[in-house]
């Protein structure tokens, strides 16, 4: 007889794909909500920036300098007299669009190399030899070198800290690719005549997902916490812009009667990271393959 | 055969159940069986029937949480292993009851001496001096017929078949009244298979030991067992000594079991298979748990569970129709 | 007597190591005809599974020849192979890695026809792919089941779909049951030799397990450490084995059933190593019958009997004839 009586019992209650398991883990997981409430209000809270202030990042109210958290500005003024918490929600924008666009680039180059390394295997010694003196470089004392050559800006920043966060995505792109390509389907693609632009595509790059995205927000907040500290060195993001780390490094100077100018930045800082990091763990466990029935 | 003495290992009702993501898997539902001194067991069962669940029940190694064992006695010479403190439960294992499992690499450590591996589970039970320990982890090697010169090597060092030998001195270095075997032979070779089972009856013919194999092979169950227990989603459909179940078989999944097999001294052309697959444990039919399957099955099957009948004064089966069944 | 659609003469694999070349598959010549069942049946390490691949073009051949339909395919140009892979094609050993835990079984069994522009439309392709589905006993509620979602009796019906999604003519089975449970194995078995009915395949059948091969195969051949040890026709090798290794996996088998007094043949030792194997029988460490010549050189396979080729050197002693 072909086939076989199958009762609708026997079918396993229908698990949808990996990608939906994952989201309902994710969902279920009370770490990577509260991860996701944080950053989404921090999102929002920089997209929607001009609603919530009336106040311009860049104002200077002379009459209001150093004013402690007050009615008529929420977190206070700083030495220009500019309101606190503008600064903060338009610099929420510095801060996401630097960590996102660092992260991206360097995740799409560092999975590009992980592949060629990987799966190709050329170059594999000289391509890993290379992203091993590059994570052996601390990462502020070649940021500084790099912005200190092409001039200290934003851009100037982002490049240097896009490239020192491409090798930890080669490496683990080409572990993963690794293990990957050892697995029968891949055996089973070739056999059909696939030819290797389709494997990667279809094969590979979909079950090397998981560890690249957790590198993603390992990434995002390292990027943070990076610009922070090269801008609080003046090699990265210029005044007046609000960037946090900046304004940490404008208020240091009255840290002993004003602390508010440089702690509360600070704490947005550590808010935005905190949600990254709790995002980060709960998509770790969700991603999990092990934890799978 | 004598099966009025007293049982050396004997499970009464053993219930054992997952609980996981939202849903209950009825592992083991209401397990009974027996183990004699000196004689073998053999629990056969398919993927999923739930062998390996009562096998760790039998050393309280089924992980807690998501398992749980919800009732039933497991007795060790008339103890109940499931109420025994932790510190006499370390006591037992390895020292009164015994385990191997399937796959030997998983077993071993990969980073330590095999003799030393031998000799830890002699340590940590028994009051000897270290020397001595070795003394007898090498002697243990011997008689597994693996030279004590190789005690020094790694696991990596040996092939497939002698590295379940190891797992079996290891098991057997501190004489165990019982030894547990889950599927020992079959990631192995058959003229390994052969050389390991052989070996294996040996042993337990000179240290007078019981022996619960766990298995899905009914031809290494007819070298090597005394006695058979069939079990399909967590119960035992079938049990009775081996001329009962090979000469005499009731169960239509028994059956059906024997007529799926391709049989190496008459041409078949078609082999007679199971139609459809073993039920999820977590979603299990209503009534008898085959009759989905089973080609025999009346209304009263899909209802009602049936009770335990007895063939004979050892066979026992669990099946509404099985007086009309016969085995082609 | 049927054509012969698969030819191998002489074909070797060596992987080189730092301890030296490692001999996997050591000059292996057969021909396998249209429509029939070759088994090539063997312990781990004997190189079948190498064997398979060789064929199929997935490991490079390091000397020997292979044909197909009276055509040299040794070393195909990319063209050449692209046309190739639609003839042949193989199901995988393990139901669990063997699927792209990633792909639904839709997208599985019609990757193939997406790669070779079989259909003109999704929807086309949809059909081709349902009937697929149909032919191996799937049914069509699990086009977007993923794998992990079926059990490996299901899994491997889906392995199975992709490999004659292309209609080939042969199809290379590496141990396709053997991780399968017993009542589930003798459904995918039933399934093969149907479609070899249905669809005309020739396969090679690749296991370790003797009941199985018997049951499918027309022919079987034995090999042992890279090396062909016997070949003959089925129902003669299981009523004559001539090869002292072949007796040996024989007698090894345990039979479900009582009353067999076996005289079980032991062999002592372990497998010898494939890594530059010395000029001499493979089998010669392990085997109760050896004598010095057996050290001294390799048996060549001779024709022992009317189809039945054994390569040892005492043969005619062993056997009494």
């Amino acid at each position: 007889m072909k086939g076989d009586l199958t009762t609708t019992k026997n079918i396993k209650r229908k698990q949808g794909s990996v990608g939906r398991q994952v989201v309902r883990r994710l969902l279920k997981n009370k770490r990577a909500m509260t991860g996701i409430i944080i950053l989404l209000i921090v999102i929002l809270g920089s997209i929607f920036a001009p609603l919530l202030t009336s106040y311009g990042y860049a104002e200077q109210i002379p009459r209001d300098y150093f004013q402690f958290p007050s009615k008529n500005h929420l977190l206070g003024t700083d030495n220009f007299g500019r309101d606190i918490w503008s600064r903060v929600l338009y610099g929420g924008r510095y801060t996401l669009f630097i960590a996102f666009t660092v992260t991206f680039f360097a995740a799409l180059i560092g999975t590009l190399v992980g592949i060629v390394a990987g799966y190709f295997r050329r170059l594999d010694s000289v391509l890993m030899r290379i992203t091993d003196i590059f994570m052996g470089l601390p990462q502020m004392m070649f940021g500084v070198s790099v912005v200190a050559a092409l001039g200290p800006n934003m851009r100037n920043m982002m490049i240097a800290l896009t490239i020192s966060a491409i090798p930890e995505f080669a490496r683990i792109v080409r572990a993963q690719v690794l293990t990957v390509k050892d697995q029968e389907f891949i055996e089973a693609a070739r056999s059909i005549g696939a030819s290797d632009l389709r494997i990667i595509r279809h094969h590979i790059l979909p079950n090397v997902s998981a560890p690249i995205i957790v590198q993603f927000t390992l990434c995002s907040v390292n990027t943070i916490l990076m610009s922070a500290s090269l801008s609080f060195v003046g090699m990265g993001v210029q005044p007046p812009a609000p960037e946090w780390g900046l304004m940490i490094s404008e208020g240091r100077a009255y840290l002993r009667d004003y602390w508010h100018i440089a702690i509360l930045p600070g704490v947005a800082i550590m808010i935005t990271t905190l949600g990254m990091n709790l995002l980060g763990d709960g998509l770790r466990d969700a991603l999990d393959p092990r934890l799978k029935q | 055969m004598d099966t009025h003495e007293q049982p050396v290992l004997e499970v009464k009702d053993l219930v054992v159940r997952y609980y996981v993501e939202g849903s209950v898997v009825e592992a083991v539902n209401g397990i009974s069986f027996s183990l004699y001194k000196g004689k073998t067991l053999g629990l056969i069962g398919e993927t999923g029937a739930g062998k390996t669940t009562t096998a760790l029940s039998l050393l309280r190694l089924v992980p807690d949480p998501p398992g749980v064992i919800e009732s039933g006695e497991i007795l060790y010479k008339g103890k109940n292993v499931l109420s025994l403190p932790e510190k006499e439960v370390r006591q037992y294992r390895g020292n009164d009851v015994a385990m191997i499992f399937q796959d030997p690499m998983s077993s071993l450590n990969p980073v330590m001496h095999v003799g030393d591996q031998i000799r830890e589970s002699i340590e940590i039970h028994e009051n000897v001096s270290k020397y001595e320990a070795l003394d007898r982890a090498k002697r243990m090697l011997e008689s597994v017929e693996i030279p004590s010169s190789r005690y020094y090597e790694y696991p990596h060092q040996f092939s497939g078949g002698m590295k379940q030998r190891v797992v079996i001195a290891m098991a057997l270095a501190c004489s165990p009244q019982v030894l547990i075997a889950d599927e020992p032979t079959t990631a192995l070779d058959v003229t390994i298979q052969a050389q390991v089972l052989d070996m294996m009856r040996q042993l337990i013919d000179e240290y007078k030991m019981s022996m619960l194999m766990i298995t899905h092979d009914l031809g290494v169950v007819a070298e090597i067992c005394d006695f058979v227990a069939i079990i399909y989603a967590g119960e035992i459909v079938e049990s009775g000594t081996i001329e009962d179940i090979f000469n005499n078989t009731k169960h239509p999944y028994t059956i059906g079991l024997f007529n799926s097999l391709p049989d190496l001294d008459s041409p078949t052309s078609r082999l007679n298979a199971i139609p459809g697959l073993m039920p999820n444990p977590s979603d299990l039919p209503t009534g008898c748990r085959f009759h989905p399957r089973c080609q025999h099955a009346t209304t009263l099957c899909s209802t009602e569970k049936p009770h335990k009948e007895d063939v004979s004064a050892t066979h026992t089966v669990s099946c509404w129709n099985y007086k009309e069944i016969e085995r082609q | 007597m049927e054509k012969t659609l698969l030819e191998v003469k002489n074909l070797k694999k060596y992987f080189s190591t730092s301890a030296g070349p490692l001999h996997a598959v050591d000059s292996i010549s057969f021909k396998l005809r249209r429509g029939t069942t070759l088994g090539v049946v063997g312990e781990s390490g004997c190189g079948k599974s190498t064997l398979g691949r060789l064929i199929l073009h997935l490991l490079p051949v390091t000397d020997g020849q292979i044909f197909y339909d009276g055509e040299d395919i040794t070393n195909p140009n990319r063209k050449k192979l692209r046309l190739l892979r639609r003839n042949m094609q193989m199901v995988f050993q393990d139901p669990y890695s063997s699927l792209n835990p990633r792909q639904t079984v839709a997208d599985i069994i019609g990757e193939p026809l997406v790669i070779y522009k079989v259909s003109e439309s999704k929807k086309d392709l949809g059909i081709r792919t349902r009937d697929i589905m149909e032919i191996v006993g799937l049914p069509s509620r699990y086009e977007t089941t993923y794998p992990h979602e079926l059990d490996g009796g299901r899994r491997q019906r889906v392995g199975l779909g992709r490999a004659i999604a292309l209609n080939p003519q042969l199809i290379v089975c590496d141990e396709p049951v053997s991780a399968l449970d017993v009542s589930i194995q003798a459904q995918i078995l039933n399934l093969l030799q149907d479609l070899q009915k249905q669809l005309g395949l020739t396969y090679l059948f690749i296991t370790h397990d003797l009941s199985v091969v018997k049951h499918i195969s027309d022919e079987i051949m034995v090999m042992y450490l890279g090396v062909m040890v016997e070949k003959s026709p089925t129902d003669d090798l299981f009523k004559w084995q001539l090869h002292p290794y072949t007796k040996a996996l024989l007698s090894a088998i345990p039979q479900a059933k009582l009353g067999i007094k076996k005289d079980r043949i032991l062999l002592r030792g372990e497998l010898s190593s494939p890594i530059n194997p010395p000029n001499a029988c493979r089998f010669a460490p392990r085997c109760n019958y050896a004598i010095d010549m057996c050290y001294r050189s390799n048996p060549s396979l001779e024709k022992v009997l009317p189809d039945h080729f054994v390569a040892c050197h005492r043969v005619r002693e062993i056997n009494e004839f």
